[in-house]
């Protein structure tokens, strides 16, 4: 069980958590963007996360706090 | 008063900077000044003071820069090569308004030059001793009292206006031994960093962070960063002008000198009022800021100026524009080492009198 | 639930300004999280040098100094003796520490004063465009090689944690690299054992970090992460060269 928390304001979109997630649970998205015109990270399967963090360990921005 | 010691104006830099609560000097060797690095490095670790030889004198300066943005007073001495490899250090110094002490013994250039006296480090020290708009201050001793005098001098005026200053000596001056009195130790180099609030000492979170820097990518914040720089300067120009006057209030001729020159001059004068020239000196002896006010009102009484100086004319311009040209500023110099006698000068002064 | 993973606490609220991928974000916060496990922020001083980072000083809570372009390592060396209680870092890139600073860096080092180092090596210029660095690869395409590094007339890239590993006074070195978890814990690690090492009064510590600039080499940031993995460590091998912690 799981939670992940996303400062969409802070995302970049860069693809390096949805590249480190070994759950392949993230994914750019394709609707989005936010107020600096990137298109944010997101969650596609809640449900599945395991809280391993390897997405928080990847970002440079801080986007993502993990809690287990 | 302390007993008069008979000191080389090298060393008595040193002393004196300890004695006003130096803890920190870090310099390179060159000719004509080693000897304050050399006495350095025997008297701070006797005191629990920092003595380090830099890699170059380009280090020298940023470990000043650090210590200074950490609150301590801090110096570095070299010569007129080093000097311009301080210019980058110097303007950062500047532009992060901290205050530092740069000791500047100047020898023969442009390039490599020679290893004997010269004043033709001037234009670089008062005009731009480093890239953009910014002033260091500038004092000219001219004995090893004031090569010690002008040392706390140097600190006490840097602290208050925030900005580096430095002692501009000629290569004499370094090297000539006088007797020289030393204050006691008046100040406890641990209560410094505390008078400055801006200082990088550790938050010790209780505080939000300081940060020390120049860069200001925002246009009008640079330009205001500039503008309150220069209020402060115009506040030092007001209130910190210092020179000396000698038989100046009959005088009909102005000699204008510095360091070894002004002592050089002082015998001819002597000798030509002897012979009913009426001939006086105003010598600088902070060089930023110019002391304009006394030359202007000079100009007023006498007929001409005479610079005697060791470049190709350099202070000579700041005397035509201190007295606006309304009298001829005429020039008795010698570069390359070389130094006028006093009957050089006397010739220049009597050609003046004609 | 509990939190396993936050923003820590020594950065600021100031939004990074560096381009999505940009590895310094990650070195910041490993940096950032070193400071806080150590409990050091109040008596912290970080060095920002001139680069794409230059403006780290508003990024960390500690007390910061901007320092001239390769001079951050002398600007250390000030602050330590001024201030031996205090903890310093200087966080530099290739350009400032191994070209125009690289006497600093090595005289550092050899004097083994009791600083950290962390150095940026992304084999490239970032802040002024892309320009070639001591550490960009032979035949790597930059601004200022255009044909790709040609060793004849351009030289070969420098390797600096075995080039300080032949000095005898630093006490901790280590490359290491973020383009992967694994690789970012390493990072971790690494760069908490150089503060400890300098906390302990141990000496001179450096933490070579293999990064990225996606944007330079002209990759999008997943991509950039393999070219570390498959031509950046293959030159640069990660691992501890000097451990005296």
């Amino acid at each position: 069980m799981a939670k992940l928390t996303f400062r969409e304001d802070l995302c970049k979109g860069c693809g390096m958590c949805v590249a480190a997630c070994p759950k392949k649970i993230l994914a750019i998205s394709k609707t989005k963007l936010n107020h600096k015109g990137h298109a944010p990270v997101e969650l596609t399967d809640p449900n599945a996360c395991v809280g391993c963090a390897s997405c928080a360990l990847m970002c440079p921005d801080c986007v993502i706090t993990v809690e287990r | 008063m302390s007993k008069k010691v008979l000191m080389k104006g090298n060393e008595a830099i040193a002393e004196a900077a300890i004695r006003c609560g130096c803890r920190h000097y870090f310099g390179y060797p060159i000719t004509p000044q080693t000897e304050i690095a050399a006495y350095m490095s025997k008297r701070m670790p006797k005191i629990g003071g920092t003595f380090l030889q830099a890699e170059s004198e380009i280090a020298a300066i940023n470990m000043v820069y650090g210590a200074a943005s950490a609150g301590r007073r801090a110096m570095t001495s070299s010569s007129s090569p080093g000097i311009s490899l301080k210019a980058e250090g110097m303007s950062y110094l500047a532009g992060a308004d901290l205050p530092a002490l740069i000791v500047n013994v100047q020898r023969g250039g442009p390039g490599l030059g020679g290893i004997q006296p010269s004043q033709s480090d001037y234009f670089f020290m008062t005009r731009g001793p480093g890239h953009g708009d910014f002033h260091i201050i500038v004092l000219a001793p001219a004995t090893v009292q004031e090569m010690a005098d002008m040392t706390s001098l140097a600190f006490e005026l840097g602290e208050k206006y925030r900005m580096p200053a430095m002692l501009l000596a000629d290569g004499t001056m370094g090297q000539m031994m006088e007797p020289v009195s030393l204050p006691e130790e008046t100040v406890d180099p641990e209560s410094i960093p505390a008078t400055k609030p801006w200082a990088t000492t550790g938050t010790g979170m209780k505080r939000p962070h300081n940060i020390v820097n120049s860069l200001y990518l925002k246009p009008d914040e640079l330009e205001k960063t500039n503008y309150e720089r220069f209020e402060r300067y115009a506040k030092l120009e007001r209130e910190e002008c210092r020179w000396e006057e000698y038989l100046m209030d009959d005088a009909e001729i102005c000699v204008v000198s510095v360091g070894i020159t002004a002592r050089v001059s002082k015998n001819a004068i002597v000798a030509a009022r002897k012979e009913g020239i009426k001939v006086g000196m105003i010598r600088p002896i902070t060089l930023y800021p110019f002391p304009k006010a006394p030359l202007a009102a000079a100009a007023k009484k006498v007929k001409s100026f005479l610079t005697v100086e060791l470049n190709m004319g350099q202070m000579n311009e700041d005397v035509k524009l201190a007295i606006g040209c309304s009298k001829s500023v005429a020039m008795c110099n010698r570069v390359g080492g070389m130094i006028p006698g006093a009957d050089e000068v006397l010739a220049a002064i009597k050609k003046e009198a004609k | 639930m509990a939190v396993v993973f936050q923003k820590p606490k020594a950065l600021t609220d100031a939004v990074l300004h560096y381009c999505p991928g940009c590895t310094h974000g990650i070195v910041h916060r490993l940096v950032a999280e070193a400071i806080d496990e150590l409990g050091i922020e109040g008596r912290t001083i970080g060095i920002a040098p001139v680069g794409c980072s230059v403006m780290a000083y508003d990024y960390f809570k500690c007390d910061m100094i901007e320092a001239s372009h390769g001079r951050a390592p002398a600007v250390a060396t000030g602050v330590k003796r001024s201030l031996p209680d205090s903890v310093v870092f200087t966080y530099q890139g290739d350009g400032d520490l191994a070209s125009i600073g690289l006497c600093e860096t090595v005289s550092t080092a050899c004097r083994g004063e009791n600083v950290t180092i962390i150095f940026i090596n992304n084999a490239i210029y970032g802040m002024t465009g892309g320009q070639m660095a001591p550490t960009s690869l032979i035949g790597q395409v930059t601004q200022t090689s255009p044909y790709g590094r040609d060793p004849k007339t351009q030289g070969m890239p420098i390797r600096i944690c075995e080039l300080l590993a032949t000095l005898d006074a630093p006490a901790y070195i280590e490359r290491v690299a973020v383009n992967s978890v694994p690789h970012v814990r390493q990072a971790k690690t690494a760069i908490l054992n150089a503060f400890k090492t300098q906390v302990e009064g141990k000496g001179f510590s450096l933490v070579e970090v293999v990064s990225t600039c996606p944007t330079n080499w002209g990759l999008d940031p997943v991509a950039a992460c393999k070219f570390v993995e498959e031509k950046m460590i293959p030159f640069y091998p990660l691992g501890n060269f000097r451990n005296r912690a």
